[in-house]
Formats: C-alpha cells, structure tokens, sequence
C-alpha cells in the first residue's frame, strides 16, 4: 500500500520526498503553475500552485506530500486568487498575444485561459524592456518575462552555464545575461541548452522561425492546458 | 572619475582579508565600493576571475541592495530617512531645499558627478529625525541650516572627516530603564554563571524564563537553542539579526551602542548551549557607524578570553564573532534572507520547511535570535530563569524595550515590564491629543484612541519595538500610504503577489491621494490586501496590508474624504501627462485641457 493524500475529492498516492504538485501530476490532476518544471528543482515564486492545506495557503510545488493530508485546490476561491495572480503578471510585463511568435504555446496564456481570464483587470505597468537581438540563433524579449526562473536554473543545473540571473529588486526584478556586454551574443549560449527550452511564456525565441505552425494548430489550441499537463506527466490514474 | 584600470590593487587585499570565499560576497562588494563609490564593471570581471562567481551573479545580487551601485552614484551619496517620522519632522521640505540649493534632480546624479539625493526607508533615527545617510555615515537632527552646511561642505567636496563631529552625533535618548538598559553589567558574569549551571542547566533556565523572542515572532528562545542543538551538522552556528529594520524602531541600535557586551554575550551563552565555534552579527547597513565601536568590544572581549580559543580558560570552548553589514534591504531582517545575504546571496526568503535551525548558514543548523534577546539570555544566566518568569505578564515574561517616536514630548527608548498598557506609554511620553499609535511597524497594529487601554504583550499587542505616536493632526490615510510605499520599495521580488501587488497598491493608494479614487477602488485594495494576506512568500507581503486594513476600519473618514468621485475614474490623467509637453513646447492652448464633469479638482 502506497501512502496517499486528498486532493479535492481524489486520493493521490505518493511517495516519501515528493512535494504534492508532483504526486497530483503524477497522478494526472493538474494543479496550475507556471515556475515548476520537473527537471528542475522547486523554487516556489509564482505562487499558481497555491493551494490550502489545513486552513493554510502553501505553494504545491515546494510543500513535501504527507500521509492523509487534505489538499484543497479546484476551488472558487482559490481559482479566483489564482486568476488575479495571472493577471499580475499580465500587467506587469508587456504581453501583446496577437504579435506574439509563442501564443497558443504559451503557458501563461494557456493558464489564463483555463482560469477563465477575460481582462487583464489591473492597470498596466508598462515597463521598458529592450529586445536583444545580439545572438545568431536566439531572441531575448524581455517584455515578456515573468521572473519565473527556469531559464536560470536550467542553465545553472543542467548546463553548467550560468547565461541567465535575476537582479534588481521587487518590481524592477528583472532578467539579467551573463557577459560583460549583458548581451547573449556574446555567452556560450547554444540550442542544445536546457535553458533554450524552458521558458513558460515567449522571452528565449529560436530566430527564423516564424509562424511554422499556424495559429489555431498550436499546443493549447488543441487541448487545454489542464488536458495537456494532465496527460503528459500522469503515469497513473488518481483514484476516486 | 579617474578608474584605476588595475582593480587588483585595492580588491586583492579585500579578497585577502575574506580568504577568498565567495560567500562572503556582499562583504566584498560593500568593501570594494568603499574605493570609488560604485562598483566598476572591471572590478567585476576582477571579482569573477577570483572567487569563481560568474558576473551575472554578482550584478544580479549587487542590484538587489540599495547601497550597492554598478553605475556612478556621486561622490557624495545623500539619502534622506523617508518613514513617516522623519516626515513629520519636515524631511520633504529639507530634500526639496537641498536640491534646489544643489541644483539636482532628486534621485540623479548631478552632471559632474558629484552629488545625488534620494530617499531611503527608515533609518531607524526616528527619535531624533529628520536624518540622513551620506556615504553610508547617519546625519541628525536635520534643519535648513544644517542642510545648507552640507550643502557647503559638498559643494567644497570636504571629505566627511571634516564634517563637524556633531552631524554625526546620535544620542541613545534612555527615557526609562529596566533590568535590560541598567548599568552595571560585568563583562563575562554571566558566562561564569552559566559554566557553573553547564549548557543543559542555562537552557533548562532559559526555558523555566519563559522568554520569547524579540524579533517580532516571539517564538520560545530556549526550544529554538534545544533543537538547535539536537540538530545534525559539521558546525552549528550563532546568528545575531541586528537588522533593524522596521520602521520606527531603534531599540537594538542602542543596545548595540551601550550594551554590546550583553549582545555579544548571549551570543557567546548561545554557542556554549548548542555548540557552536562561530557567530555571525548581521549589522543593518544603515548603522555601519557602529561598526568601529562594536570591532573594538570585540577586541577587548578576546583579549579578556571572553570570546576565541578557550574561552574564560576553559579548554575545548572556543567561539567568536564576525560582523556582515547589510547594504539597504528590509527584507534581510526576515531569518532566511538574512542567512541568504550572509551567502552573499540576493536577500530573498527560503522556502520553509526545513527552517534555519536544521538547515541555516552553509545549510547547517543555526540559531537565529534578535538583539533584544541575546542581551536578555545574559541576565537569565546570572540570575536564573524563575526570577525572569516572575516579571512582566503571563504569556511574555520580562521587560520589553519600546522605540518611542512621532507626535510627543520626549521621544526615545522606553523600557517597561511586558503587559504596560499604551496609554501609560503615551503619558510617560508626554503625548498629547493622540488619535493613533502605529505599534509594531509598518506590519504591525494601528491603535485608535478606543484601544489605549490595550496592553504591549503577546497575549494583546505583540510588538519588536516600533511605537510611532500620531496625534489628531496627523491624516492617518498619508500614514497608511507612506507605509505601503515602505513595502513596495521593499519587496524583494521574488513572489508574484508581493513583488506585483505591493506596487498596484501603492498605485491605488496614489491614486486616493490625487483625488481620482472612487468605491471601485476601495474594493481592490481590499481584494489585494487578501491576495498579499493569503498568496505571499513570507511575513512582508503577509503584513504590508496591515497598516491599509487597519486605517481603513478605524479611520474610515480619512479614506471616505479622498473617495470623491461617484463613478470609476482611470488613473491615467491625460491632463496630467500633457504638462511635460506643455512645458517642452511654451504651448499652453486652452483647447487641450480636458476636465471632464465628473472629476472634482
Ligand atoms: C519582513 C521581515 C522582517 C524582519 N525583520 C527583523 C529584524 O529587523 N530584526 C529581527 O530581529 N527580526 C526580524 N524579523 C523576524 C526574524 O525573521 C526572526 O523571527 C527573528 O530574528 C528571530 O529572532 P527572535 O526569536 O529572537 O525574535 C523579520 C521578519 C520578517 C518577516
Ligand atoms: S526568460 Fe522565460 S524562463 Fe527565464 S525567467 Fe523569464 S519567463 Fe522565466
Ligand atoms: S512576500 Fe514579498 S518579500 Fe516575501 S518573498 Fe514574496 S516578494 Fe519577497
Ligand atoms: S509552481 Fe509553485 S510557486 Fe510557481
């Protein structure tokens, strides 16, 4: 007998050491999130994955699963605070969807959808964020980053490179390059990086590759991203 | 500004001094910026050669703190205290005069790189405010003559140790004393005391105290100690958080400037309890002028074996203590960023669990207490822990230490046994016609006169120190607001509804201000506050609504007077936002003014 927790109204079963967004995951109910990845380890900012636990909100993807824990997570309320952490990141960077090379492959913009976002609701920060061009395979849109991190630690963990790093402070958090220049032309970046793949939303683009798949054929065109998660990491059903 | 383009001159022997250890970062940074006021990009490139770090990291944790700077700042350096004590003093009027008498935008360097003028959060002088930093040294007691002698002195470019002594003098402002502020301590009484207990006997009588940190938290000091202890590790740790940076708080500064050796002391109680070889004080950025003072008690304590090998000859115990100073950011006071920031890391909270206890500096066990509560332990160890229970009230035995400042007579450091009620505070104070007390800080609790007869005790008020006094002069909404600009300026950026949400509330909260606020308003600030409350990372984004929440059910009038329009008005004010181009142009066409029926102006 594997030990379990409640997750809403289904039993996850897990096991010792992993956190309860991946039990769920594992067992293919969706928890929103957008700074988790499962090669990478958990840093807890985005804050989607909140869910409650005793009383308490917690982010799921750093909490470790314990035996007969009760998860809330698909509720009103938590859905509601969800969609308004959406919206904060909307309006905190610079997000045009239609002009976007990412939409339908976005994650943000998937998540948004499934929360049922029509608005960006607050007002717009509109922060100035150059574009850099400076690499022959890759674009770096800034004005799209959501400070989620993976990037940085793919980099860093998986490809020993260090290219990506968070500076600044609160709002003027932003994504900084390794190089004197603060240019990516001028790191060891490469296609072959983690750190090439990683990005939720459409900051780190591959150049010269516009539009190859039309939108309306696009990843969460064809299922949402609770379809798409849910069947990509389950490996076994979550029982009733 | 000539660059030396050899920075290993003045960096190796700061490298040197750290043994190189990439840890040990910020240490490095903040010496290395002693040399020209800024860090050079090649001083970077040396950095990153040497420790190892790549640059992306050090840039990436430089700009995290308020006093490093990866661009030129000015040979002088001015930030004025921006908490709602220093304003009250006038310091708005004294920033806008000294920019004028400059001839300085606020915020910008001036042209020939010599001067810049900004504000910065509390300095934690609030009893004897308006104050300034320059060059990281505090100024007081600011008025417009003293802002024009600066003014002189910068204009003559008179190296700080020509600045007349007085500017820098602070003043401890003793108003009432208790076991913790009465003289008479004997440096290393209460070590003898506690080696004749042993380390069980001092934490049994830590726990029999009943003592509770003084922090904020107030979380049992000697369960803290016990499961220190019992934790695995290659070392275990002593952390001292003399951060300080709650506004309107400045208790640990004195206790730093008069009873450093009771600090230094509980540390040392501490060590010999857990076993730990090594301390480390995490000394606030902002008293950097202690630094000298507090080398030279440590000093002396090792020269009287009160601190390093053997300590009073006792083989086997040997402990000391490092200072790290901090570089302007609140949230280093937060246990696990203060630990991150003595990594030499960016000042952003860990995830929890594990806590620092198990896994703290260098991911070892580590005891993290207040300043406040070191200097308590000590008088524990010498008289014992059932005395201590014996004072102050049933759930917070001792005395408290309160940072009186704002709206009365006698402004300073007031200590009372736990459970005074506040309107005894407000008396001895010599306050009057008070309407609001502000006790706990920014992310503490608004009083209003109906609670005057509430007690300062964990069971009632909990407080760290702050007790800001407001009398029926003040607006409560300009209190609530310059708090809330306290937490978006701090925020460390690490979660989304803290990082994004402190900012839409300040936005809001300006928006009040300017008179376009309306009820749809109201209700955001009351959907963000719940988003901070339940979705942040930690204790700041949890708390900065407080002072919003408070104010706005106790002093609803204040906020009702700025909801003047019926109807949603937008923040962006065209009208506005055209004045730059009026000016720019000498264009003023009647035309071009758009006031709308509904707004009032
Ligand atoms: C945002 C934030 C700021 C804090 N600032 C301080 C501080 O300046 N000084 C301090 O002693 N504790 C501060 N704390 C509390 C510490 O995290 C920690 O609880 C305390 O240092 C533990 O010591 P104690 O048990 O002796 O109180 C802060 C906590 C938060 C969440
Ligand atoms: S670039 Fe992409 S992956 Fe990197 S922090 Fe920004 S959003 Fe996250
Ligand atoms: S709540 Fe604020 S200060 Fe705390 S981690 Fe989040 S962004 Fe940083
Ligand atoms: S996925 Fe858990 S906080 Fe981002």
């Amino acid at each position: 007998m594997s030990k379990t927790f409640t997750l809403d109204d289904k039993r996850i079963p897990f096991e010792d050491g992993q956190t309860i967004l991946q039990a769920a995951l594992a067992a293919s109910v969706y928890i929103p999130h957008l700074c988790y990845h499962p090669d990478l380890e958990p840093h807890g900012s985005c804050k989607l994955c909140t869910v409650k636990v005793g009383g308490r909100q917690t982010a799921a993807c750093t909490l470790r699963a314990a035996e007969g824990m009760a998860v809330e997570s698909d509720t009103g309320e938590i859905n509601a605070q969800r969609l308004a952490l959406v919206q904060m990141l909307f309006v905190e960077g610079n997000h045009f969807c239609p002009s976007c090379e990412q939409s339908g492959d976005c994650r943000l913009q998937a998540t948004a959808y499934q929360l049922g976002m029509l608005s960006p609701h607050f007002d717009h920060f509109f922060p100035n964020r150059p574009v850099d061009a400076s690499h022959p395979d890759f674009l770096l849109d800034f004005n799209r980053c959501i400070l989620c991190s993976l990037c940085v630690r793919a980099s860093r963990e998986v490809d020993g490179k260090n290219v990506f790093a968070l500076a600044g402070r609160g709002l003027k958090t932003h994504l900084i390059v390794n190089a004197p220049s603060g240019k990516l032309g001028d790191t060891d970046f490469g296609g072959a990086d983690k750190a090439a793949h990683v990005c939720p939303v459409g900051v780190i683009l591959p150049k010269r590759r516009g539009f190859a798949v039309p939108i309306g054929e696009r990843t969460f065109d064809k299922s949402s991203i609770a379809d798409y998660v849910a069947s990509r990491h389950g490996k076994r059903g979550g029982e009733k | 500004m000539e660059i030396q383009k050899n920075h290993s001159a003045y960096l190796d022997p700061i490298l040197e001094r750290h043994a190189h250890r990439a840890t040990d970062l910020l240490q490095i940074l903040r010496a290395a910026q002693e040399h020209f006021g800024w860090l050079h990009p090649e001083a970077i490139d040396h950095l990153t050669r040497r420790l190892g770090v790549p640059r992306a990291k050090i840039e990436g944790m430089a700009s995290f703190y308020a006093f490093l700077h990866l661009q030129p700042a000015g040979r002088y350096r001015v930030l004025f205290s921006d908490n709602i004590t220093d304003r009250m003093l006038g310091s708005a009027a004294l920033r806008e005069r000294m920019c004028r008498n400059l001839w300085i935008e606020p915020g910008k360097v001036s042209e020939d790189g010599l001067v810049s003028v900004d504000t910065t959060s509390c300095t934690g002088m609030c009893d004897q405010g308006p104050a300034l930093l320059v060059n990281g040294m505090a100024v007081t007691r600011l008025d417009a003559q003293r802002v024009d002698a600066i003014c002189d002195l910068i204009r003559n470019q008179a190296p700080l140790a020509a600045w007349p002594t007085e500017y820098f003098r602070v003043v401890d402002n003793i108003r009432r004393s208790d076991l913790l502020l009465n003289p008479g301590f004997i440096p290393g009484a209460a070590l003898t005391a506690a080696r004749q207990r042993g380390g069980q006997g001092l934490l049994h009588e830590i726990k029999a105290s009943g003592l509770r940190g003084r922090g904020g938290a107030g979380f049992a000091t000697a369960a803290k100690w016990e499961a220190c202890r019992d934790a695995a590790g290659e070392a275990h740790y002593v952390v001292c958080n003399a951060d300080e940076g709650e506004p309107g708080t400045f208790k640990d500064r004195v206790l730093l400037a008069r009873h450093a050796d009771e600090v230094f002391e509980g540390m040392t109680l501490c060590a010999y309890v857990i076993g730990a070889r090594k301390g480390l004080l995490y000394l606030r950025g902002e008293y950097r002028y202690l630094l000298d003072h507090l080398d030279r008690m440590l000093a002396r304590r090792r020269e009287n074996h009160l601190l390093g090998a053997s300590i009073l000859g006792q083989p086997g115990f040997d402990f000391d203590i490092e200072i790290h100073v901090g570089a302007g950011a609140y949230i280093c006071g937060e246990e696990s960023a203060l630990i991150e920031s003595l990594e030499g890391k960016r000042g952003t909270p860990r995830n929890r669990p594990p806590y620092p206890v198990t896994h703290g500096y260098l991911d070892q066990p580590t005891a993290v207490n207040n300043v406040e509560t070191f200097v308590a332990t000590c008088h524990i160890a010498l008289a014992g822990g059932a005395w201590y229970a014996g004072i102050g009230a049933a759930q917070s035995s001792g005395t408290k230490l309160l940072s009186v400042s704002g709206d009365c007579a006698r402004p300073g450091i007031y200590e009372y046994p736990f459970g005074i009620s506040v309107r005894q505070v407000l008396d001895d104070c010599g306050a009057a016609d008070t309407q609001a007390v502000q006790v706990g800080g920014p992310s503490g609790t608004t009083l209003a006169t109906h609670e005057f007869d509430r007690l300062i005790a964990f069971e009632d008020v909990p407080t760290a120190g702050a007790f800001m006094v407001f009398d029926i002069r003040r607006d409560m909404f300009e209190v609530a607001r310059n708090f809330v600009h306290f937490f978006a300026h701090e925020s460390c950026g690490f979660c989304t509804p803290c990082r994004v949400g402190t900012s839409l509330l300040r936005n809001l909260m300006d928006k009040l201000h300017n008179g376009q606020g309306s009820p749809h308003d109201f209700h955001e600030i009351e959907k963000l506050d719940r988003i901070l409350l339940s979705a942040s990372h930690c204790g700041l984004g949890h708390t900065a609504c407080n002072p919003v929440l408070d104010t706005i059910a106790k002093f609803r009038p204040a906020y009702e007077l700025r909801l003047q329009q019926r109807r949603f008005v937008p923040a962006f004010d065209l009208d506005r936002s055209l004045q730059t181009a009026r000016q720019m142009t000498g264009r003023d066409d009647g035309a071009t003014h758009l006031h709308d029926e509904g707004s009032v102006r």
